[in-house]
């Protein structure tokens, strides 16, 4: 039992930060068609920021104030990395979809290469309180509290993105573009603000996410191609969600942690296959597309 | 103002098909004028194409401004109403959502509209998308009344609708034409004739004839510019 | 008249280019500054690998144009049939000791059955979806060499191929450095041979009708499936072989060189910057990359170079940065990569290449005057 519990937490928590990198990429390929390959790169430089901010800033604050304003840092180096790179980048090429693709794979390449040149492949270390690295009991499983921050920050996000959709001008701006960018426009609404606000957000939760990842399945450690890795697993959990589709992302991002998890525990060390929940995962994406195509919860595009 | 719409050699080349090769017309301010053609002949391209929805060469001039450089939410804020073919409401919003965003400023005619349609009060909050055509309709003629403005570019709105629905949205059109000019793209030759003041005709990708409604009588007229397909 | 004259100067061009090419290694001149290996000879073991990489990498790097370039299908898991041809190969011949020719069938079959299967699964979507799939695949596979599955990978650490079963001509020392090079160009050739006729049928010309206007096939009766899952399995097949040569070159297989992501985005990055759809773009693109890339290590280890201050050498001694920038500026200024500048730069007709004709389908260009 109490390994079920856990286990089961251990895939939400998994869930949650899948979650995190998923929606920003979905809301994007919805509003603007781009598969935006960068988005590893802001998980990276996200997580990055987390890390510079929390060893840069006096050790006085106290480690729980320092980890708080690391996860601010994540958030915003992300979304400050999203908003650069739509305006530099993105906005030039306003027609060109194949090469707003491409560029966000130049850019990944690129920048992933100047953080191997200063950091080379090792890692660094963030700074967490004690707290974090603990667990909590509950009922005879240990659950380990990084698990609670990644459920909870999750849910927040979720939430507040639900309400900024449903509730703000921009939001129901950005639903609707989703599934008419020209009518938006013949409405007299300039889209592209919306293009930034949607990059800016993504690369916000993005940051968040790879920050989040390095702390609760990375012990604490931030490397250059972190980010690049856990943008295989974004991608597959935006397919299999509907690209477009934020609820879609949160329960396929559950999906996706659960199998994982579970797959691991009760496959793994069979036949040598060490890292089975990868595999599994990529199995599901294909049952997926093999019975719906458009995904759990997406329109048809 | 000479007229509220100006098109001088507009072309529009869609995936090698030159759609429309040196389009020119005027629309004068007031009442309605009638795009008509044939199936196919480029009338909804034509009014995608003053609104910049397509790329396209020429010169567009919009309410006494040269547009054709400009981008489409630019055009259309200078007071240019859209109401597409095929409705284009945003089935995942609901249907006050969809009016929302289709507000310019404060002064939004929210009860000139419910007057005229109730039904979207009443449904103010159910998803678009599960509503009838008739009442997508209505969505898609509300929002480009909403604000008031005094052009309107109208792509067959009676297209899939009953004949009642389609004589009511009629009244609304020439409601509407009281106070703004619109630019009609219609198949259906009664109600053309019932609401036009002046016809514009499309063929083989340019005007082939311009005139008043009144040309619309004469039969021969009518099937030589239109074949069979004006519906009576 | 004139276009059968301009096929004949590219001819002449290529044959010159592939006469000059052959005899390199018999060529044993010093030439300074210029050549990516450790001696300054041209003919030097290191010169002669650096190329039979260029030459490898220009093959798979044509054969993944047919399908980007030509069929317009963006695939991110290329590195896939890559890594399969590489750990197929290799562990055929060191763990199951198999003779060379055999271990070779076993690789294009494997590669094959492959293709297909993965191919029809991933063309069930189109667009941004069929990318994602293929790069869930190729990530997939990734995993599953590290796994070390009965231990017949070798995992993170990799496998060095066994000299039991290839012929001598074929392993080891410096000698044989020629005959590997020799095998690299040869398979560019064929490679290139096949890809032009391919290009140049009636399916090579379905395979463009799709890339532009996948509808309008289909209301022709011609369904698209069958020819884009060919393009994908022709692709995939040309990058096993190229894998084959890779571990003749190399002589080793480990994970992150042979079957990560990075290999996928350098293939593309080769096509982007040649020009895609051109075929001879693939091919110069992909020996300017991999040549700058093994070039620029080369300064980067320069005892001048290590003085440089910090801000200016770490972004200079990484070839990553240096390339994935030069593509970002490609990709802006230059979409038509090298082959559109010098297709606008030698016709006096302004026509679009392939390459941006196609990145730029949304037709402002087609606007005819």
């Amino acid at each position: 039992m109490s390994v079920f519990l856990s286990i089961t937490f251990s895939g939400v928590a998994l869930g949650a930060i899948y979650f995190l990198a998923a929606s920003g990429l979905s809301l994007i390929y919805g509003l603007m068609d781009i598969l935006n390959f960068a988005h590893g790169l802001f998980m990276t430089l996200g997580a990055y920021a987390g890390w510079a901010v929390a060893v840069h800033l006096p050790s006085s604050i106290g480690a729980p104030g320092l980890f708080a304003l690391s996860v601010v840092a994540a958030v915003l180096g992300g979304a400050l990395a999203a908003g650069i790179t739509e305006v530099l980048f993105i906005r030039p090429l306003y027609g060109r979809p194949v090469s707003q693709i491409l560029v966000t794979i130049g850019l990944d390449l690129a920048v992933v290469g100047l953080l191997l040149g200063g950091f080379g492949s090792n890692s660094v270390r963030i700074p967490v309180p004690l707290w974090l690295i603990e667990a909590t009991k509950v009922g005879s499983a240990n659950l380990p509290n990084v698990d609670f921050l990644a459920i909870a920050l999750g849910l927040a996000v979720l939430f507040s993105l639900e309400w900024f959709l449903r509730r703000t001008r921009y939001g129901i701006i950005i639903r609707a573009g989703v599934e008419n960018r020209d009518m938006v426009s013949a409405l007299g609404i300039d889209v592209g603000k919306a293009f930034t606000l949607v990059f800016v957000i993504g690369g916000a939760m993005a940051g968040l996410a790879g920050l989040l990842y390095a702390v609760v399945f990375s012990g604490d450690l931030v490397s250059p191609l972190q980010g690049d890795s856990l943008l295989i697993f974004a991608f597959i959990v935006v397919v299999i969600g509907g690209l477009g589709s934020i609820r879609g992302s949160a329960l396929a991002a559950l999906i996706v942690g659960f199998v994982q998890d579970y797959t691991n525990l009760y496959l793994g060390g069979h036949s040598g296959f060490a890292e089975v929940g990868n595999l599994s995962v990529v199995l599901l994406l294909a049952l997926v597309l093999e019975w719906r195509p458009r995904g759990l919860m997406g329109s048809v595009a | 103002m000479k007229s509220a719409l100006k098109v001088t050699d507009l072309q529009v080349a869609i995936e090698g098909s030159h759609i429309l090769q040196g389009v020119t017309f005027e629309v004068p301010v007031g009442g309605v004028t009638a795009l008509l053609g044939r199936n196919g002949v480029g009338k909804t391209t034509t009014l995608r194409a003053i609104l910049g929805l397509v790329p396209r060469s020429g010169a567009v001039q919009v309410l006494d401004h040269d547009v054709i450089e400009w981008p489409t939410f630019k055009i259309v804020r200078l007071g240019v109403g859209y109401v597409p073919e095929d409705r284009d409401v945003f089935s995942a919003l609901s249907v006050e959502e969809n009016l929302r965003l289709a507000e310019s400023g404060p002064d939004a005619r929210y009860n000139d509209i419910y007057q005229l349609f109730p039904e979207l009060k009443e449904r103010a909050r159910q998803r678009a998308g599960t509503l009838s055509g008739g009442q997508q309709q209505m969505i898609s003629i509300a929002r480009a009344m909403l604000n008031g403005w005094p052009l309107l570019l109208v792509d067959e709105p009676s297209k899939g609708l009953a004949p009642r629905l389609v004589s009511e949205f009629a009244d609304v059109l020439e409601r509407v034409a009281q106070h703004a000019t619109v630019l009609l793209v219609e198949q259906n030759l009664s109600v053309v004739k019932r609401l036009a003041k002046d016809i514009v005709v499309l063929d083989h990708g340019t005007v082939v004839h311009t005139g008043s409604a009144r040309d619309l009588g004469d039969a021969q007229l009518v099937r030589q510019l239109l074949g069979v397909a004006g519906v009576a | 008249m004139r276009a059968i004259k301009g096929l004949r100067r590219s001819t002449i061009v290529a044959s010159v280019l592939l006469l000059l090419f052959a005899v390199v290694p018999l060529v044993g001149w010093h030439v300074p500054w210029v050549l990516p290996g450790t001696l300054d000879v041209v003919n030097s073991t290191g010169t002669l690998e650096v190329l039979a990489l260029c030459f490898m990498f220009a093959g798979i790097a044509l054969g993944y144009d047919v399908m980007f370039g030509f069929t317009g299908l963006l695939s991110l898991g290329p590195v896939l049939y890559f890594a399969s041809g590489v750990y197929v190969f290799d562990i055929a011949l060191t763990r199951w000791q198999w003779p060379l020719f055999p271990a070779l069938a076993l690789t294009l079959v494997v590669s094959f059955v492959l293709a297909l299967v993965l191919g029809a699964i991933a063309l069930r979507v189109d667009g941004i979806a069929f990318a994602m799939v293929t790069l869930a695949f190729a990530q997939a596979f990734f995993y599953l060499i590290e796994d070390n599955p009965h231990n017949l990978t070798g995992g993170d650490t990799g496998l060095a191929v066994s000299n039991l079963r290839l012929p001598s001509i074929l392993s080891g020392a410096v000698a044989n450095t020629r005959s590997i090079y020799w095998i690299a160009l040869a398979f560019l050739v064929v490679t290139y041979a096949v890809v032009w006729l391919v290009t140049e049928s009636v399916t090579g010309h379905v395979f463009v009708a799709i890339r532009e206007n996948e509808a309008r096939l289909n209301v022709l009766g011609i369904r698209p499936f069958r020819f884009k899952l060919a393009s994908y399995v022709l692709s995939s097949l040309i990058a096993s072989a190229g894998g084959v040569v890779y571990l003749l070159i190399i002589g080793t297989a480990v994970p992150s060189a042979v079957a990560s992501t990075t290999v996928t985005l350098s293939v593309l990055i080769m096509v982007v910057l040649g020009g895609a759809g051109t075929r001879w773009g693939a091919v110069a693109g992909a020996i300017i990359y991999v040549y700058l890339q093994q070039y620029l290590l080369k300064i980067a280890a320069l005892p001048s170079f290590t003085t440089l201050p910090a801000p200016l050498r770490v972004p200079l001694s990484q070839p990553q940065f240096l390339l994935g920038a030069l593509f970002v500026l490609f990709v802006i200024f230059v979409p038509g990569g090298i082959a559109g500048l010098v297709g606008r730069l030698s016709t006096k007709r302004a026509a679009p290449s392939l390459a941006s004709r196609w990145r730029d389908s949304k037709v402002a260009k087609a606007i005819e005057k």
